[in-house]
């Protein structure tokens, strides 16, 4: 080894090679000085005496906290419309251009949310998203929050772009699925203040005349008692 | 770069000096205070202030504190802000902005939050949001909060003033831009100020219909100023100049945000007026497509169809591998260098051998320079023929003449901007509104001060707006009519004036005799001529020489030097000396059998009044070069993809003789059809060298103009007088609407909502001859017949006009003959 090898040399030469290590901690005393070799021990023996924080995942699995960043959703409003508008500002936020959104218009056919325009297509990719939350507080209906969900990860790249129909909420209990017209006389400033809090008659009525067969219909429902069984 | 700019330095200039923010700027006299601020870089909001349209101080935006010297010279200040885009400056006049002063700041928040109080906070759901001026201009303007507590006015939303302009009444703050476009520039008011003070507001008109005319639109759409429904062909540009989300198109609709997008400068494919265009694109799809600002062609404005008629190009029928057609008779995909050793066996098969009958290539009108120049280029070398054709449309040999001599390789002739100055025009067998685009929107930018004459028979719409007069002339008739353009008529001594202009459309190749008195009256008269042609590559065509006798640079086939000259330049020994055929003995020969190959490129046979289905049945061998599986290349032997514009970059030439060069929007594998050529001409052993389109235009450029003596002699082809009289028998008169059923407008339909509803128009006293059953008539001809609703026009006796190419009205395909022809016309169905 040459002297330009030796990266060292010049700290060596700046420190004086020949320095003296001195530890700041007082000198123990006798019985310290005996019981060195086994000190280490004594944080082992307490341990002994504490309550055990092992988590058992995936055998037992805790929640997170309230606020936890987890899994996106998409909320719905009381009568099953969804929330999302496909304005696009969850996307616009995002650091690490991990949302992607198409928007379409609401049909009399065919309404999705409150007003004209619904998302059609939401995606989430999980191996983008930072779990920053800056796309919740861009989001102007409250459409998507976080969930405490926090199990994201699978053994492919699609399977982690996260599609409208695995992000959005689930259908509460009374709500009825969307599409379905909004109820009659709002309009959707009365869904944005709150004012709507339950489904009506004529949504159901119309659901039950368009789609028979949609679980969600009140005759369709199954009850949690048959779901057990 | 231009004359008029030319011009603008050479003449004196009176100019005024004043001071802006404490910078000392010199403008010319007249100049508005906001323009002269934009020159020394300072930004004045504003909402209603458009540069191409008249001023109007309808947002009070762009207030500013203005100071300017009495009658003794003191400098005194305005005791109010002013608006800057109604003021013109004054010499020593100091201008104190926003940015240097509190009066004018707060002003403009005072504006500003005038003008929130009733705007929707929607900026989710609005289309504009993200590009929209009242946003930017409310953070960079507006107060940080809000004092209005109180509820903001409601309408209905959004209403459909068409099928594809929607109003949404709520968002709008009184600008007037859209007003103003509507009449200042198209000419076809449809919304208004209505009320006054806290309800005023845009409106539609809400007269009766006055009476069924036959301009109306195929959708819905709301009342125009004159009561008619609002149909316009210009509509889109006031979604574009709109400063808020109060106008949408029904097509963009939520589609996307500003931020997804990409764009790319381009040209428009639909009109010879060579438009600059702006496309937006989303991961490879485009999602609208503006106008993109270019003074000395189409300002900013372009039409409804550059605008809204691009979804064809990404429909499902498109082609994105080559097929070959197998053993089974079916269509089958190949790849490229399994069908290219197929379209090279068809085509060897078509050359060679004692009873080989020989090739024939038909490009279509819609081609690149770049394509029509390889088009032409494989046919006189790899084919040996001169048969090739861009022309699907009415021709002639007068017309080729008329090219050759007059307009190819002719530079840069006539211009839009000398078309705005002329102080007259006259128009022949050319519709500006239907056909020039937006030649139409320079015309009638001086209406007032400008004559115009159309030859036609009868006054449309459009030329109404231009305050044209007419000169009746029945389809074929056009010659006489510009011939009887002498001694002291009107039309003779008006085109006399300096700077005028006789505008020729393609449709005059129907009418014999008309290319000859057009040159006549041209010399006559001292006016200037320009040939406008309807689709984009008809100019880029004719200076690459894809006509049958006409080579690259207007040089005529039967001349031996202009041959020699193409031929050196080539690397060839010689070329095919028999000058071609032209589109229509092309396709008639091909249905008796008498062509072994035809190359088609972008070619429709409903547009093609000879039977093109036929002949294609009929041809040993047909190679198609398209975009989509249209019928033609259904019908085709081997089939090869070529790119859309969008994918593509190439050359358009428009009418006046620009290059008018587009780049690649989206990038994809898709050939351009010149590289497709040339990658065909190398497995036929031959070098085409027209790979990439600095090759072409190199090759171009070497080849230059036609020397003197190489072009062909200009026309000398006798008028015909056209006896149209009432009866029966009635002058087919038809030309093509912007918006119809073109191929290049499939999948819009609410753009097709907009071209207007197709009628048969005859005059009163023919009409009464024919005899009228629940308003409609049936024109027929041997092939085939039509049945429309007849508009009563004030036109020419012993003329039927029908759409060409409109819904229910497809005059090639449904009549088999071209305009000029006769035709059976009866009442009823």
């Amino acid at each position: 080894m040459t002297d330009s090898d030796d990266v060292w040399k010049v700290n060596r030469e700046r420190d004086g090679a020949a320095e003296k290590f001195e530890s700041n901690l007082p000198e123990p005393g006798p019985v310290g000085k005996v019981f060195a070799p086994v000190a280490g021990f004594g944080v082992t023996l307490r341990n002994f005496f504490k309550p055990t924080v092992t988590e058992q995942y995936p055998d037992k699995r805790d929640t997170a906290m309230p606020r936890y960043h987890g899994r996106h959703q998409l909320n719905r409003y009381a009568d099953g419309l969804e929330k999302c508008i496909g304005c696009e500002l969850c996307a616009w936020a995002c650091p690490a251009d991990a949302i992607y959104v198409e928007a379409d218009s609401n049909t009399p056919d065919a309404q999705y949310s409150p007003g004209e325009r619904y998302g059609r297509v939401y995606q989430i990719n999980y191996l983008r998203c930072i779990f920053c939350g800056l796309c919740i507080e861009a989001c102007p209906t409250r459409a998507l929050t976080m969930t405490t969900d926090y199990e994201l990860a699978g053994p492919t790249r699609e399977g982690l772009i996260y599609e409208k129909q695995d992000l959005l909420a689930p259908m509460g209990k009374d709500m009825l699925a969307a599409p379905h017209p909004m109820v009659p006389g709002t309009v959707d400033d009365d869904y944005y203040k709150g004012d709507v809090l339950k489904v009506v008659e004529e949504q159901v009525d119309w659901v039950r005349e368009n789609r028979p067969e949609d679980e969600t219909l009140p005759e369709n429902r199954v009850s949690e008692a048959a779901r057990g069984k | 770069m231009t004359s008029t700019a030319d011009k603008a330095t050479t003449q004196a200039v009176e100019t005024v000096s004043l001071t802006i923010d404490g910078t000392e700027v010199t403008v010319p006299k007249g100049t508005l205070i906001i323009r002269a601020a934009e020159q020394v870089g300072i930004d004045i909001p504003r909402f209603c202030d458009h540069p191409l349209l008249k001023p109007a101080g309808a947002c009070r935006q762009c207030l500013v504190d203005v100071a300017a010297p009495d009658r003794e010279g003191n400098v005194r200040p305005f005791p109010k802000p002013q608006a800057s885009c109604t003021m013109t400056v004054m010499d020593g006049m100091v201008v104190n902005t926003q940015h240097s002063s509190e009066t004018a700041q707060k002003a403009q928040e005072g504006v500003m939050e005038l003008l929130l109080i009733n705007h929707p906070l929607d900026c989710p759901v609005c289309d504009k949001g993200g590009e929209c001026p009242l946003q930017n201009q409310a953070m960079s303007n507006g107060r940080t909060e809000t004092r209005f507590i109180d509820v903001k006015r409601v309408f209905e939303k959004p209403l459909s003033l068409s099928s594809q302009i929607l109003l949404d009444r709520e968002r709008c703050i009184l600008c007037q831009r859209c007003t103003r476009f509507s009449k200042e520039i198209a000419g076809d008011a449809f919304i208004d100020l209505q009320n006054r003070g806290a309800m005023q507001q845009i409106g539609t008109f809400n007269e009766d219909v006055l009476e069924f005319d036959g301009y109306e639109p195929i959708g819905v759409a709301a009342e125009d100023e004159s009561g008619r429904a609002f149909s316009s062909y210009y509509s889109g540009n006031t979604i574009q100049i709109c400063p808020v989300g109060a106008l949408t198109s029904a097509s963009y609709r939520f589609r996307s945000r500003p931020f997804d997008l990409v764009s790319s400068p381009g040209i428009s494919e639909h009109d010879s007026s060579g438009s600059a265009i702006r496309t937006d694109h989303r991961r490879g799809k485009i999602l609208r497509r503006l106008a993109d600002n270019d003074p000395v062609v189409n300002e900013e404005w372009i039409t409804d169809k550059d605008r809204f008629a691009f979804s064809w190009q990404n429909l499902s029928d498109r082609i994105t591998r080559p097929l070959v057609r197998g053993e089974d008779g079916q269509l089958h995909e190949a790849s490229w260098p399994d069908a290219l050793a197929a379209a090279a066996k068809g085509l060897r098969a078509a050359l060679t051998g004692d009873e080989a009958q020989g090739a024939a290539v038909l490009p279509g009108g819609r081609v690149t320079l770049e394509d029509a120049y390889a088009y032409q280029k494989f046919a006189r070398t790899v084919l040996g023929t001169n048969d090739v054709d861009v022309r699907t449309r009415t021709a002639s040999d007068e017309e080729i003449a008329f090219l050759g001599s007059s307009v190819a390789a002719t530079g840069m002739g006539v211009t839009f901007a000398d078309l705005e100055k002329a102080p007259a025009v006259l128009l022949a067998g050319f519709e500006p509104e239907d056909e020039g685009g937006v030649v139409f929107l320079r015309l009638r930018k001086s209406v007032g001060s400008q004559q115009v004459f159309t030859v036609a028979p009868f006054l449309t719409r459009g030329a109404e707006k231009l305050d044209a007069t007419l000169l009746p002339a029945a389809p074929g008739g056009e010659g006489k009519a510009l011939a009887g353009v002498k001694g002291s008529t009107e039309a003779s001594e008006a085109l006399k004036a300096d700077g005028s202009i006789i505008v020729v459309g393609e449709r005059l190749a129907g009418s014999p005799g008309a290319y000859t008195q057009a040159l006549a009256l041209a010399k006559r008269t001292g006016a200037r001529l320009a040939w406008i042609p309807r689709r984009a590559g008809e100019r880029g065509a004719l200076e690459a020489g894809a006509l049958p006798t006409l080579l690259p640079g207007g040089r005529s086939v039967t001349e031996a030097s202009a041959r020699s000259a193409v031929a050196q330049a080539w690397g060839v020994d010689a070329l095919p000396e028999a000058a071609g055929r032209d589109a229509a003995s092309i396709i008639a020969a091909a249905k008796d059998g008498k062509l072994d190959a035809l190359i088609l490129g972008g070619v429709t046979p409903s547009d093609v009044t000879g039977d093109l289905s036929a002949a294609i049945e009929r041809t040993g061998f047909v190679l198609s070069l398209e975009v989509r599986r249209s019928e033609v290349a259904e019908a085709a032997d081997v089939v090869l993809p070529v790119a859309p514009p969008s994918e593509k970059s190439g050359t358009f030439v428009n009418w006046e003789g620009r290059l008018r060069g587009f780049a690649t929007a989206i990038k994809t594998d898709a050939m351009s059809d010149h590289r497709v050529l040339d990658i065909l001409a190398r497995e036929l052993g031959v070098h085409l060298g027209t790979g990439t389109v600095g090759e072409v235009s190199q090759q171009l450029g070497a080849l230059g103009a036609a020397a003197a003596g190489e072009r062909p002699a200009a026309p000398k082809v006798d008028a015909v007088k056209i006896d149209a009289k009432p009866g029966a028998d009635l002058v087919l008169a038809s030309w093509h609407q912007l918006v119809d059923e073109g191929a290049l407008q499939d999948g819009e339909p609410y753009l097709a909502g907009t071209g207007r509803t197709s009628v048969a128009r005859l005059s009163r006293k023919t009409a009464d001859a024919v005899g009228l059953k629940d308003g409609l008539v049936t024109v027929s001809t041997q092939y085939g017949s039509l049945e429309l609703p007849v508009a009563i026009t004030d036109m020419i006796d012993g003329v039927v006009w029908v759409p060409a190419k409109s819904p229910g009205s497809w005059v090639a395909q449904e009549l088999g003959v071209e305009p000029g022809a006769r035709v059976t016309v009866k009442g009823g169905m």
